[in-house]
């Protein structure tokens, strides 16, 4: 008995060294990699140059991270999970929006690894800026409205595209590699990628009562001063095509409430149809005005 | 397949940011140019049973002859293109740079001033009637798809030739480009929110889901069709002029 | 929400806001209270360490546990009842299990009300998946990202909401007037160090989890058992503490992402685990339940089998749900798909994981009211992975994410209640925001002093990794309390540098003594649970020992400033409940004799 206790022990000490054993492994000796890193505040910031052991499989956080804990504790860096599943960590590598978590830090083989914080968004410090502009606009976005009572008799065929819009984990790079919001800064007027993947699976919940295209035309939306120029789609790291399923939809049915001469004809002539029963709902059927 | 267009894509991705719009400039003047050339100077575009798409349908123009009476057809696959959302992504990219490429480098080089851009608020909102000039090409596809049926009728009796072959793909592609559209997926489907309260929504929920398909491909489909019409047009001229003939298969 | 201007120098100033209730985090079960305690008319302000819709949540991926019997119709909240009890051992206390299993089915279909989009089943209803020693088909999901489908909802449901919400900042303390009860806390924002004093007739802490004290984790930075401290500071009692669960699957290579959790989904969904021998070496520890033993038993098998070397290349086992394919991946476990693609170079659909137990929740937590989540401590409440008793010994897959509705919900309505009915003032002496403040930037002003947080939290994980792992006995953890002792002996030398403008040193600084604190209290415990039960499993000991199994370790500050630990008898299971068990059920969750005691 005492002889399988102490094996036991042995054998329970071995998995735990292995923990240490595998990073010696992967640590490659002597190789490093180096990290341009801005640091700096809403004043403005250079450049700081930082090298590190390389490790195998490492990404841009794991850098920064070592930097934090062996050469600069106060480089501020936003980050939860690692694990490309929350998007706290959205920055820019070489002028691309990036979620620092995801980034091997080979797949850049030698290049210049340029690390700056979303310039979209105003700077606090060091990579993190000022994201807190996106939840004013979550604020404004008319939320899921229904008149009937969960649990909803609701089928797969009607609801299986939305699973992609669902998919946001809010990084805010779209938001971020927007000219609309980064060159421009039509932070007022404009809602930006973001949040028309939220209206788009609002407007097309079937069981949802709302209308937001007033909201995405006239309001916050502004979704007319977006030129689908498809950069968001380009950098969304849930692979949500932001602007074919998102944007162009919600544009087409902004186009049927304002801009198709036949569609308002038939309005005035018929009455409004609902989209959900294509029931005739009433002349006035736009709750929200527009 | 996938390897091959990671392949492609590193050293894709490698190249400055200005090489690609200054290369959709290029291809998208260069169509222009010919097209224009093609339609004023050359007001021939029939061989045999072969007739251009440029000139599909047949006009009788009261016009002079000067004018080429493809002018009254044309008007409406060019307003198809210019106001489809792939090419208005293509043109402000390449010819408005608004942005030229996705990198802050890039943007830092938009000409704009924060208060003249407007986005598709202005000017561009006019763009919002991609929809009728959609209707408008799939009644001229009736004909082009007529005339692909004629270029397998060479003196009356089925054939087919490498002319033929051109047609048959030219359209095939010109179909492919059209539905793919993305306001007919919003008319077929995108515009319903509950298939399963809506009558015949089963079978708008399946054509909404083979249109998705086909869009995800439209920027494909938008550049291989323009291509494809440029061929079998410069085809039929080169026909014409006596520079090639038409090779048999069948 | 809120943010606030930067403040330098030595003075350092703090606002004054007030609310009814205070909520600390803003994960499913703060979010939640947050909801109910708005819908009852009162002010309401969240405080999170993060962005709104960040919180660890968001990390849940396999599915909410609730018995709507959508799939197997003979499922009912007793038979999910039963499962969570077994589960835990029967440490749990009984009365939140059995409210946790009637109201979970009302909490998801509250969800779907507010938007949530879950898989549906061709009937067109919530579709559900089987999951790890559930006995039917249980789980609401959709896909692998059920976590973030619920934050989501949450966070634009309470966006809809008056509540307010403070992002990025930390609470360091809970006030309490001379009676002793709460009515207030300290807190700065990350972004500037700004401290605020929030006033609050209730305070409602749902922080989560302390898997962070470990060095493979499956936890985000968050998880240093801020909100566990606090209350215990307070004065709360803590219990279970000794029970961490370990997920039977977490990634092991690269090291970067060593404990980076795969979903038990993928297990639900098919998956299977190999040795290196290529055998299915479940069939050895639960021929039953196969790989769908509660996770504890699946922990433990892959531990052994590492450790008796027929373990991977990298120190793990085989995962292989190649079977499924490339597309019934992509339709079941996209996440997955991607997560392994991205970080590890591997695609699922042809080659098999490579998997490891790594830390993943925490059973004990602060003790409280199963009716009202209030705490021994008036004024204080409690919910989610940071209140104990709900899961005893072991949680089941998915019971979490059900824990943080219905039991938030409860936590907020039962703080409303208090404030409702106490109508006493939430003034405190001004010394003492005055000394917290000076405690608070004390690593940061001092001039001497030279311990780096980030290397004490390094060497308490691997201390915790390796004296308080899966598998425990006297000596090491007795070794491993003593390494925790000397890293507290070394907490007053530490020393930060750079302002308070966005500082994780700092913010490190702070978070280091609580992570210290919740280790000393969990190692603490451990060494009084001397039996094999659950998450607790003594190599020093043969199996369960019955008369353990009936008292819970209660942990609490006692008048030294110690960690006092009491034995405290589990009161009787009512009538309508035991008799569920009487129909020849086994009582012990198929761990007493069997074939799993053999390790």
């Amino acid at each position: 008995m005492e002889e399988q206790e102490a094996q036991q022990k042995d054998m329970a000490s071995k998995a735990h060294a292995d923990v240490h054993a595998d990073e010696e492994d992967a640590a490659r000796e002597g190789e490093s990699y180096k990290l341009r890193i801005f640091r700096g505040d809403a004043e403005g910031g250079r450049e700081v140059e930082y090298e590190i052991p390389a490790v195998e499989g490492m990404v841009v956080l794991d850098a920064i991270l070592y930097i934090q804990a062996h050469q600069a504790g106060d480089l501020a860096v936003r980050w939860n999970c690692k694990a490309a599943h929350c998007g706290s960590c959205s920055a820019e590598i070489n002028g691309k929006p990036k979620l620092l978590c995801k980034a091997r830090v080979e797949e850049y083989g030698g290049q210049d690894i340029r690390v700056h914080p979303m310039r979209a968004f105003p700077v606090i410090k060091d990579l993190v800026s000022d994201v807190s502009w996106n939840y004013e606009v979550a604020r404004s976005t008319i939320p899921f409205t229904t008149d009937e009572q969960a649990p909803f008799e609701m089928y797969e065929e009607d609801v299986e595209r939305l699973y992609e819009p669902k998919k946001c984990i809010e990084c805010f790079m779209c938001q971020d590699v927007c000219h609309v919001l980064r060159t421009h800064q039509k932070h007022e007027e404009f809602a930006g990628p973001r949040f028309f993947v939220r209206n788009q699976w609002l407007e097309m919940h079937p069981k949802d009562t709302e209308r937001r295209v007033e909201y995405l035309k006239e309001g916050r939306g502004g979704i007319g001063y977006c030129n689908i120029t498809k950069c968001c789609t380009e950098v969304c790291p849930a692979g949500i095509h932001i602007t074919d399923n998102s944007i162009i939809p919600l544009k087409e049915r902004v186009a049927d409430e304002y801009y198709d001469p036949a569609k308002w004809l038939m309005r005035k002539i018929r009455g409004r149809r609902s989209p959900k029963t294509g029931q005739i709902i009433g002349r006035n059927g736009n709750r929200n005005g527009g | 397949m996938a390897s091959i267009t990671a392949a492609i894509k590193k050293p894709i991705q490698r190249l400055p940011w200005w090489v690609g719009p200054i290369t959709v400039t290029a291809v998208l003047t260069g169509f222009g140019i010919y097209t224009m050339v093609a339609v004023l100077f050359f007001d021939r575009g029939e061989y045999a049973n072969y007739l251009s798409p440029f000139y599909s349908p047949p006009v009788n123009s009261p016009l002079p002859a000067w004018l080429s009476p493809a002018i009254f057809v044309l008007w409406l696959p060019l307003g198809f293109r210019a106001t489809c959302y792939y090419y208005r992504k293509a043109y402000y990219r390449a010819f408005f740079w608004d942005p030229p490429a996705c990198s802050s480098k890039a943007q830092q080089r938009e000409p704009r001033s924060t208060e003249n851009y407007r986005g598709e608020r202005n000017l561009f909102v006019w763009n919002n009637i991609h929809r009728y000039f959609m209707y408008g090409s799939f009644v001229l596809l009736i004909f082009l798809t007529i005339d692909t049926v004629r270029a397998f009728l060479p003196e009356g009796s089925f054939g087919i030739t490498l002319g033929s072959l051109i047609f048959l793909v030219n359209v095939t592609l010109l179909w492919s480009y059209s539905l793919s559209c993305h306001s007919l997926r919003h008319i077929v489907g995108g515009r319903v929110d509950c298939y399963s309260c809506v009558t015949g929504g089963n079978a708008r929920r399946k054509a909404y889901s083979w249109l998705s398909v086909l869009n995800q491909n439209h920027a494909l489909f938008a550049w291989l069709s323009l291509f494809s019409l440029l061929i079998t047009d410069i085809y039929i001229r080169l026909l014409l002029a006596g520079a090639v003939t038409d090779l048999r298969i069948l | 929400m809120e943010r606030n201007g930067n403040t330098n120098g030595a003075r350092h100033g703090h606002e004054v806001l007030e609310h009814d209730i205070l909520i600390i985090g803003a994960g499913g079960a703060g979010l939640r209270a947050a909801i109910a305690a708005t819908q009852r008319g009162l002010s309401v302000g969240v405080v999170t360490k993060s962005l709104l819709g960040k919180a660890h949540t968001v990390m849940a991926e396999g599915g909410v546990a609730a018995a709507l019997g959508n799939v197997d119709s003979e499922d009912g909240w007793q038979t999910h009842f039963m499962d969570t009890l077994k589960a835990g051992k029967f440490l749990n206390n009984w009365r939140m299990a059995e409210l946790f299993a009637k109201e979970a089915p009302d909490r998801v279909y509250e969800l779907e009300q507010w938007g949530a989009l879950f898989n549906r089943t061709p009937e067109g209803k919530i579709s559900q998946r089987p999951f790890g020693a559930h006995t039917y088909t249980r789980l609401c999901h959709v896909g692998d990202r059920t976590g973030l489908e619920m934050i989501r909802t949450l966070q634009e449901r309470t966006l809809a909401t008056e509540a307010k919400v403070y992002m990025e900042t930390s609470v360091t303390k809970l006030f309490q007037n001379d009676e002793g009860r709460v009515v207030g806390a300290l807190a700065y924002t990350r972004e500037a160090g700004k401290f605020i004093h929030f006033k609050a007739k209730a305070v409602i802490v749902a922080t989560g989890g302390w898997g962070r004290i470990y060095k493979v984790t499956s936890n985000s930075w968050e998880g240093t058992g801020d909100g566990v401290v606090l209350a215990y500071n307070a004065g709360a009692e803590l219990v279970d503490m000794e029970m961490v669960q370990f997920h039977p699957t977490g990634m092991v290579w690269p090291p970067g992402v060593r404990g980076l959790l795969v979903t038990e989904g993928v297990r639900g969904e098919g998956g299977f685990l190999r040795n290196s021998d290529g055998e299915r070496f479940m069939e050895n520890y639960d021929a039953e339940r196969m790989e769908l033993s509660s996770r504890d038993v699946v922990a433990r098998a892959n531990y052994t089998e590492v450790t008796e070397g027929r373990g991977s290349e990298h120190g793990g086992v085989f995962l292989d749900i190649t079977h499924l394919g490339y597309n019934g991946i992509m339709k079941k476990l996209p996440t997955m798909y991607e997560q392994f693609l991205k970080l590890a170079d591997i695609d699922i659909s042809k080659e098999p994981m490579e998997v490891f137990p790594t830390i993943h929740y925490t059973m004990g937590g602060i003790k409280v009211d199963p009716e009202t989540c209030a705490t021994n401590v008036p004024g204080l409440y409690a919910a989610g992975e940071v209140g104990g008793g709900l899961h005893g010994a072991n949680r089941l897959g998915g019971n979490s994410l059900s824990d943080l509705l219905v039991f938030g919900r409860r936590a907020g309505e039962g703080a409303a209640e208090y404030v409702k009915g106490n109508g006493y003032s939430a003034e405190i002496e001004s010394s003492v925001v005055e000394d917290e403040k000076k405690r608070v930037v004390h690593p940061l002003e001092r001039q001497d002093g030279d311990e780096n947080p980030f290397h004490l939290q390094q060497e308490l994980q691997e201390a915790m990794m390796e004296h308080a792992n899966l598998m425990r006995n006297e000596d090491s953890l007795k070794e491993g309390l003593g390494k925790i002792l000397a890293i507290k002996d070394r907490l007053p030398n530490v020393k930060v540098h750079g302002s308070t403008l966005f500082n994780p040193g700092w913010h490190a600084s702070q978070d280091i003594h609580n992570l210290v604190q919740v280790s000393e209290i969990i190692v603490r415990a451990a060494l009084e649970r001397t039996e094999r039960r659950g998450a607790q499993w003594r190599l020093d000991y043969d199996g369960p020992d019955d008369e353990l199994g009936k008292i819970n370790f209660i942990v609490k500050r006692d008048q030294q400033g110690e960690a006092g630990i009491e034995k405290r008898e589990i009161p009787p299971m009512p009538d309508h409940l035991s008799r569920l068990f009487d129909d020849g059920d086994d009582k012990h969750g198929g761990e007493q004799g069997g074939k799993e005691s053999q390790f």
